[in-house]
């Protein structure tokens, strides 16, 4: 049998078996946790994440991470079945699978992680893409109200079929299945698209209204003035100018930012650099914030940037000139805040 | 009744309101149907396609308020691609030619084009209430026109459409001379809002009455506006992160205290976790409630807001809520009469929020109830049976338990006895959305039950032809059917045939008809339009000649007096 056999072989025993309803049960209001970053923080946990699991099922399970898919990044089969629920409640403190945050132990070591499944994504439409971010982001907000500190007790969700079968549960009875069951049957939960854009809109702007980096990406449009096409860059990718800068640099050759931020690794850009630029070279970085306004790129911290860049053009140099770099930028942070 | 002239009859006729009523009036004899037709100035038309604009037009000349509905129901979720139908641009061309003085017209599912918005607001001098739900195909520049054309504009309602949002200049596009505006609803536009030209507008209606802003509008815009519009019955709150200490949010607070007519509230699309103690001095007042897009708002903070409401009739809130959240809700609002609760982690595997606890806990508290939509993790039959016993007076009872084919969490029965509670006790059930485990028995029971059914959705359930046999035969009322991912086929489809004309249209998506039965349905009932949409496989399906085995992916049948429509695309089939 092929690890793929066993996998679906096990799907099939879960859905069968009515005791596994009763172990549900009980995980009633669990935290749930998935990773949005994609399958490469899967990997990279490696062994670590193995751990909870029957013996069988670890070789399955590495061969699954680190398999190509077109899937969603982030939708994955959880390698366990029901039987593992029933492994002794010393498991429940173990690291879990796929950390929310690649750094962020602490909050991952409390809580157990749902994991999706399927990697097609072949019905979902586009913006189930934003309900798994705003799902990990609304579990994440949970984990702060007392009243989910009990669900730290409760066991990861079991795994679940990737192709649905007509007229036949999609899950086994189990109370909160992973999300990505839901997400490949088109058109269920019966919500309408206008709410789930919606929500899922408001989820990713929460995001930025707590400051944290949240675990959705943020992709914004890059032009540059004589380039064919837009490219789109997701800034959560990265955590500094240097690094915007010379991936952009990738992407447009002739790009000049990146020659003085990377360089130095340092989080803002100063004025008089920016004046070089200017002057010297043939084009500069420029953004569009919330409020419409183009503004040079580097007046503010990282953190803030993120927070307000709607688009990134490359611009001329020349074309630049008008633009009031740091003043405004700072004076335009202060009335934010 | 003859003896009476005409004008006294129509009159008479005037004080009937309702569609059905009338539609019944003239049916009495030929003089009636003639008086009732030149007097009706509301028509409704549930289906598009069934009739055409022309016919409409003649029968009621005097027509003044037209609603359409478009794409079928299952067409909300994401069931029937877009370019399926449903365009206003015939009707508006049509009206447009024969000079009917349009004053209102409200759209549901359709797709709107820039150009009917134009047309409409150029053709019709006395254009008042423009009403939009669930439409698509338009962007802000079909609104400008519409603001700067009509006028006597007293309804913008803009509820839950996808507009591409140009970031335009839409709102300055009324003209100053703009002063009677009654409803300005743009809550679903998703990109900036010019706020100056929005105060002014706003400032110079003094007859507005309903404003619902978009996540563009922040607070300090807010508390302006509120000063300025103290008149106002239903506010829809954009976006609300606020300090609660700052001078802005005081200023709020003071603005909203003077709306003593204000009784709904609605929004709060972005917003902070303390946004809702400004409104608690008003909440006593408030009749309704929608606070299923406030996704940030933790419950305990729903609940003290909540707590205030006593009067509340109309409660649109999250699962967030939770179980205790709605015991909450059941001890307050005594009024009640319509829930709906919202799962708010769409994709699953999140919170238990709701529970049938909290549905039995409402039932019990609120004697007024009479509509639901609940969407939950779980349900038992002993709920739902006391539920039954609790609220015989459900109008709609709509329960969508999220997992496919889930039984009884603690019996692992189907859920047939439990819904059979339901249709058994609330005898004037119009609209039934059934969810979980659920057999042919089911059926059986709303079948023989459910007389006065006219809407029922079913997914997921069943095992034979029979079930859908019960529904069909017993339903005597039934009107619109729709049924996903179940086991029915040609055997039930076929049985009545006749039963299609007394139905305004069928779905069936993902269940076992072939495309050998929509053929024959095609063909025994030259009235019916048999539409099967296949984006893959059309091809494939036409040179292949086991029609009798080849299962169709979606059906969507309706009745009507105009034939085969003329503008479907490619990928749906007309028999």
């Amino acid at each position: 049998m092929t690890p793929e056999e066993e996998l679906q072989s096990n799907v099939s025993v879960a859905s069968s078996s009515p005791t596994s309803n009763c172990i549900s049960r009980s995980t009633g209001g669990g935290l749930k946790e998935h990773n949005y970053l994609g399958l490469s923080d899967c990997s990279s946990v490696g062994s670590s994440t193995l751990s909870g699991l029957a013996e069988d099922d670890k070789a399955t399970i590495s061969l699954k991470a680190t398999e190509l898919t077109l899937g969603l990044p982030g939708s994955q089969s959880p390698p366990r079945d029901t039987e593992l629920n029933l492994l002794s409640p010393a498991k429940l403190d173990e690291k879990p699978f796929f950390p929310l945050l690649p750094t962020k132990d602490e909050i991952c070591s409390s809580s157990q992680k749902n994991i999706a499944s399927g990697n097609k994504r072949g019905f979902s439409d586009t913006m189930d893409q934003f309900s798994e971010a705003k799902s990990s982001v609304y579990t994440e907000k949970n984990w702060m109200f007392p009243e989910a500190a009990a669900a730290t007790q409760s066991v990861v969700k079991k795994e679940v079929p990737q192709n649905i079968p007509k007229g036949q549960s999609s899950t086994t009875n189990n109370s909160s299945s992973p999300p990505a069951a839901k997400a490949q049957i088109v058109g269920w939960p019966p919500v309408r698209s206008y709410r789930k854009n919606t929500l899922a809109t408001a989820c990713k702007n929460s995001d930025e209204v707590d400051g944290r980096p949240g675990s959705g990406a943020l992709f914004v449009k890059v032009s540059m003035d004589g380039a064919p096409y837009l490219r789109k860059v997701d800034l959560r990718s990265y955590t500094n100018y240097g690094e915007l800068s010379s991936a952009l640099e990738k992407m447009f050759t002739t790009f000049t930012l990146g020659q003085c931020g990377g360089a130095t690794g340092k989080d803002m850009l100063s004025e008089t650099k920016l004046k070089d630029l200017l002057n010297g070279k043939e084009y500069v970085l420029t953004y569009e914030d919330k409020d419409g306004d183009w503004m040079l790129v580097g007046d503010v911290p990282w953190g803030m940037f993120i927070d307000v860049c709607k688009k990134l053009k490359i611009m001329k140099g020349s074309d630049a000139i008008g633009l009031a770099a740091a003043p405004r930028a700072m004076e335009k942070t202060k009335m934010r805040a | 009744m003859n003896y009476f002239p005409d004008e006294v009859t129509e009159q008479v006729f005037d004080f009937v309101t309702s569609h059905k009523d009338r539609n019944a009036i003239s049916l009495v004899c030929k003089s009636w149907y003639k008086i009732e037709r030149y007097s009706r100035q509301r028509v409704f038309i549930g289906n598009c396609y069934a009739i055409n604009p022309e016919r409409l037009l003649r029968r009621f000349p005097c027509l003044k308020s037209l609603t359409l509905k478009g794409k079928p129901h299952f067409a909300d979720f994401n069931l029937v691609p877009h370019e399926w139908g449903g365009f206003l641009q015939p009707w508006i061309e049509a009206l447009a030619r024969s000079h009917v003085g349009l004053e209102e017209l409200r759209l549901k599912r359709m797709v709107v084009t820039d150009e009917s918005l134009e047309l409409l607001s150029r053709s019709f001098s006395n254009f008042k209430s423009l009403v939009l739900v669930s439409c698509e195909g338009f962007t802000t520049d079909g609104l400008a026109s519409i603001a700067a054309n009509c006028r006597h504009l007293r309804d913008l309602d803009l509820q839950e459409n996808e507009i591409d949002d140009h970031r335009g200049q839409w709102l300055s596009c009324f003209p100053d001379t703009c002063t009677s505006l009654v409803t300005l609803n743009f809550a679903c536009l998703e990109g900036e809002t010019n706020l100056v030209a929005l105060e002014r507008l706003v400032a110079r209606s003094p007859k507005l009455k309903s404003l619902k802003l978009n996540r563009a509008v922040p607070l300090d815009a807010l508390a302006r506006l509120v000063a300025c519009a103290p008149q106002i019955v239903e506010l829809g709150v954009g976006s609300y992160e606020n300090d609660r200490e700052s001078e802005q949010y005081l200023k709020l607070e003071a603005a909203i205290k003077k709306c003593t007519s204000l009784r709904s509230l609605s929004g709060f699309l972005e917003a902070a976790p303390h946004s809702l103690s400004a409104f608690h001095p008003i909440c006593h007042n408030l009749t309704s409630l929608n606070l299923s897009y406030a996704a940030e708002i933790h419950s305990s903070h729903l609940i003290k807001l909540i707590q205030h409401c006593n009067k509340l009739q109309r409660l649109w809130i999250l699962d967030s809520i939770g179980d205790k959240g709605l015991e909450v809700v059941a001890s307050t609002c005594k009024e009640l009469q319509e829930l709906r609760v919202f799962p708010s982690d769409l994709v699953g595997g999140g919170n238990t929020a709701v529970t049938e606890d909290g549905l039995v806990a409402i039932s019990a508290g609120c004697p007024k109830l009479h509509s639901i939509l609940y969407f939950c993790q779980q349900m038992t039959n002993a709920a739902l049976i006391t539920v039954a016993k609790n609220c015989p007076n459900f109008i709609r009872f709509r329960l969508c338990i999220l997992e496919p084919n889930k039984p009884d969490h603690v019996t692992s029965r189907p859920l047939d006895e439990g819904f059979g509670a339901i249709v058994r006790a609330c005898k004037r059930l119009r609209r039934l959305s059934l969810s979980g485990l659920l057999t042919d028995q089911v059926f059986h029971y709303i079948g023989k039950y459910a007389h006065e059914l006219e809407m029922l959705s079913i997914a997921f359930a069943g095992d034979t032809d029979k079930g859908m046999l019960y529904v069909l035969d017993g339903c005597k009322k039934m009107r619109k059917l729709e049924i996903r991912d179940s086991p029915f086929g040609d055997a039930a489809l076929l049985a009545d045939v006749s039963k299609y004309e007394t139905m305004r249209s069928l779905w069936m998506s993902s269940c076992e008809v072939t495309l050998g039965g929509c053929k024959r349905i095609a063909q025994i009932a030259p009235w019916l339009n048999v539409e099967i949409i296949n984006e893959n496989d059309n091809n494939r399906m036409e040179q292949n000649g086991h029609e009798g085995r080849q299962e169709v992916d979606k059906l969507y049948l309706y009745r009507t007096v105009v034939g085969t429509r003329t503008d479907a695309p490619p990928f749906v089939w007309i028999l």
